[in-house]
């Protein structure tokens, strides 16, 4: 290169560099004035969170949409919309107080009237979950402006639990009446009682959300506007965490691997706290109908080969603790005193001898297809130990690889032998745990129904026993009983109880202040002064 | 009279072509196992058979195929890409609202790769056998070889954290609704540099190769030789009797490979936060919305054909043969 050469090139490095340094790109690393921009992926289809309750629209919607009630770690009531409650002796009539000063961001006073519309009618035909709730209900009334009246066809004791934002949101009787719920104009400018209201969505970019001057809670919320910034790469949002450009990293957006080297940052903290009320269970769920899986035997042998410290340690990176059975320890009505699998290659090879599953000349008993779910890496890796765990004992396990689309399909048409799953347990066994194995919830085609089979009439009868029971005592009896014969049936492998991490500004007061965590409506939230 | 006849046969061309698109998309996209009503229903954490029933019916995967597709062409001859009532939005108006930082980012790659490839490949071939010649053609391999998301994310880890020039991901200061329109302006620059290199990378290294051995043949042709002998000076031999001619295969590749940037458009736009139309694309497949899919694969494809027609144009400037053939 002759030398002018060369210094034309310098001075064209020399410009680059020039233009890169002079503006300030990160401008928006600190929130000076009380605001806060979190992580959110995936981006949420719609904010309603009567329509959908994915994970980021309940995020997002539990800041602009409330509830009558949320729920303290231990899964107590706290007030919300409504500041008192009582529940008649037989347990069949439940009267709600609600705030007398709350409105809706249009300026509109929040009323009895909206709660009666929002769960006799619009949440009646839009969610089902709240659906299966609310159809216990013979009527709902309001009995003045500010009380509301659930009356029920028989006792149902965890109705309780059903007024959480995701569950039962609260949307304006006045915006919403006599239109078409699905289609409304007002599902993406979404009107609520929350502490922050709808601002901006930029999709794929971000959704705005400003402080609600008007909340019926004197002097909050403390935050002065939350940016939701979606962001689909793993290793960008450890990136907007690392550099402050984030200062919320919620559910699953930060990976296993990350976690433990962002809490470590000085700006930063962590906490697995908030996520009681959901404590999901992670299992391997068998396909109960086809052989040999349809003998207990063979599922127990797979019980006695699989390592839940392992799964939990390694793949989930501590996040996780084994679970002992179908209940989480975070649920009511959890028992500890189950079987114990022990944890050995010889008692998994006796079991499959004794149900006659002898080994081939290369020492292989069975194969079986393993549907991975298509949701990550943890997922995959999942699968991956189970494949080897299960080897030793001659079980050959071919994992598939799905979209979404079609995993949905082949799990909720019973479709394989294995796969892996998770469901959200709502804080009652009645309203997450039960769905997954009683036999009148063996729906073909039904996402998050009793996929895979399992049928026991005994199991049925507690069940439905312990869900109209209102004496605690009396349904820890029957869940305990319930879990015990689970437990030793194993209809499915429960392989980890998740925890989630919850990153944040280390300089941020009361941000977890509930069960349902970063979903809650961050009112009192706050920068420590 | 002629050229009108030409004309109307290479409208006609790209009718057919986006109709026959548009039927293959339909079906390909159809024939995917899974429904999308099993999908909302995985994602909601809840469903029942009326839930069900509701959303097939409101895709309209209650009724037999051909009605299916009937439809779907039918709305297509009238402009109408549908609604997608998973996001409650004309299908339209979110592609639209994607279209322009796609534009921006698959249009800025396009010309970077192109310029930067020619002017690399001049160089190096230029001064073929000597070092700097050596470095070019190793970086273009380098590049070449280096998988986009991780260039990404290195580029990302050197200029935003290491030395905090760059923003890191987006496609403009969150706040920017209140900037002014040069500021605005100046801000989408800033944060366009990162994914701009980063997508253009590759094609960069395509072009320089194939721009370094294109010259280096041209050089030997015999008109070079002559103007050489009658002793014009290289710079102007360089510039009025090679460059030009060289360039040409390069321009056709250019014009090839504008599918696989809009492609590649998905993996940056995921790294960077960029909220373009790949990302939605990634979203609409993972998520079965089959009115924004099929919508964005006919928006894709007529971005594709149009970018086609533009490297025809600028053939004819690089080539003046050509528009007089």
């Amino acid at each position: 290169m002759e030398r002018r050469d060369f210094n034309k090139m310098l001075l064209a490095c020399g410009a680059l560099a020039a233009f890169g340094v002079s503006p300030a790109p990160r401008a928006l690393a600190q929130h000076r004035d009380g605001g806060l921009t979190a992580i959110l992926q995936p981006e949420p289809p719609i904010l309603n969170l009567a329509l959908n309750q994915q994970t980021p629209t309940g995020v997002v919607g539990g800041k602009i949409f409330e509830s009558l009630l949320s729920y303290d770690f231990d899964l107590q009531p706290m007030p919300q919309l409504a500041e008192s409650w009582e529940i008649s002796e037989d347990g069949k009539t439940y009267t709600f107080r609600l705030v007398k000063n709350a409105k809706w961001h249009d300026g509109e006073p929040f009323t009895a009237a909206d709660v009666v519309f929002s769960c006799a009618n619009l949440l009646m035909e839009v969610h089902p979950r709240a659906r299966a709730n609310f159809d216990r209900c013979e009527s709902i009334k309001a009995r003045d402006d500010h009380t509301v009246v659930f009356t029920l066809k028989e006792p149902f004791a965890p109705f309780i639990l059903a007024f959480e934002a995701s569950s039962a949101p609260i949307l304006p009787k006045h915006l919403y009446e006599g239109q078409d719920y699905r289609n409304s104009p007002y599902n993406n400018k979404p009107v609520g009682t929350g502490p922050f209201k709808f601002s901006e969505w930029v999709r794929g970019s971000h959704i705005h959300l400003t402080a609600f001057p008007d909340y019926y809670q004197e002097g909050k919320p403390h935050l002065t506007e939350i940016y939701y910034r979606i962001v689909p790469d793993a290793a960008s949002r450890a990136v907007a965490m690392e550099t402050g450009e984030a200062q919320l990293a919620q559910w699953m957006d930060i990976e296993t691997f990350d976690v433990e080297r962002l809490a470590a940052l000085d700006h930063l903290t962590m906490t697995t706290k908030g996520y009681e009320l959901f404590s999901p269970v992670l299992w391997i769920e068998i396909n109960n109908r086809r052989e040999p899986m349809n003998d207990k035997r063979f599922r127990q042998a797979l019980m006695h080969l699989t390592d839940k410290k392992f799964v939990a340690e390694r793949i989930m990176f501590g996040l996780a603790k084994p679970a002992t059975g179908p209940i989480a320890s975070t649920t009511r009505f959890f028992e500890s005193d189950v079987k114990q699998y022990e944890l050995s290659v010889e008692k998994a090879t006796a079991l499959l001898d004794e149900i006659g599953l002898k080994p081939d000349s290369d020492g292989k008993r069975i194969t079986l297809r393993f549907a991975v779910a298509p949701y990550g890496e943890m997922w995959v890796r999942t699968a991956e130990y189970f494949r080897q765990a299960v080897a030793p004992a001659g079980i050959e396990v071919i994992l598939d690889s799905y979209d979404i689309g079609g995993w949905a399909s082949a799990i909720s048409n019973w479709d394989f032998d294995l796969t892996t799953n998770m469901l959200y347990q709502y804080g009652d066994p009645a309203l997450g745990v039960a769905r997954t194995y009683i036999s009148s919830n063996i729906r073909k085609g039904v996402m998050f129904s009793n996929t895979s089979g399992y049928s026991n009439p005994d199991i049925d009868r507690l069940f439905d026993e312990a869900a109209v029971e209102t004496s605690d005592a009396r349904r820890q009896e029957l869940y305990s009983e319930a879990q015990r014969i689970l437990v030793e049936d194993a209809p499915l492998l429960w392989l980890t109880e998740q925890r989630y991490p919850t990153i944040y500004d280390a300089r941020i007061e009361n941000l977890i202040t509930t069960s349902t965590g970063v979903n809650g409506n961050f009112a009192a939230a706050r920068y420590a002064e | 009279m002629e050229i009108l006849l030409r004309i109307g046969f290479r409208i006609a061309g790209i009718v057919l072509t986006i109709f026959l698109i548009a039927v293959i998309n339909f079906t390909l996209v159809n024939a995917a196992p899974g429904d999308p009503a099993a999908v909302m229903a995985g994602q909601s954490g809840a469903a029942d058979e009326t839930f069900l029933k509701q959303i097939r019916a409101e895709y309209g995967l209650d009724k037999p195929w051909p009605v299916q597709l009937g439809t779907y062409l039918l709305k297509v001859a009238q402009f109408d890409l549908g609604y997608s009532f998973r996001q409650r939005q004309e299908v339209s108006d979110l592609i639209l609202e994607r279209l322009g930082p796609t534009l921006v980012l698959t249009l800025s790659a396009f010309f970077l790769s192109l310029i930067g490839g020619v002017f690399f490949g001049a160089l190096a071939g230029r001064r073929h056998g000597k070092w700097s010649d050596v470095a070019i053609s190793m970086v273009a391999l380098l590049l070449y070889a280096t998988p986009v998301f991780w260039l990404g994310l290195m580029l990302v880890l050197v200029f935003s954290i290491q030395f905090e020039w760059l923003p890191a991901f987006g496609y403009v200061d969150i706040r920017a609704s209140g900037f002014s329109a040069w500021n605005y302006a100046l801000d989408v620059a800033r944060h366009l540099i990162l994914p701009a290199v980063t997508l253009s990378a590759i094609y960069m290294a395509v072009y320089t190769r194939l721009m370094r051995s294109s010259l280096i043949e041209v050089s030997q042709e015999d008109h070079v030789k002559t103007a050489r002998a009658k002793g014009v000076a290289e710079g102007a031999i360089l510039r009025r009797h090679m460059l030009r001619n060289a360039a040409l295969p390069v321009v056709t590749m250019a014009g090839m490979q504008v599918g696989a940037l809009i492609g590649g458009a998905v993996v940056v736009e995921t790294v960077f936060s960029w909220p373009g139309l790949g990302r939605l694309t990634f979203d609409a497949v993972t998520q079965r919305d089959y009115p924004v899919l099929l919508g964005l694969f006919l928006v894709m494809s007529i971005l594709v054909i149009a970018v086609n027609l533009l490297t025809d144009l600028i053939y004819r400037l690089v080539d003046p043969r050509i528009a007089t053939q």
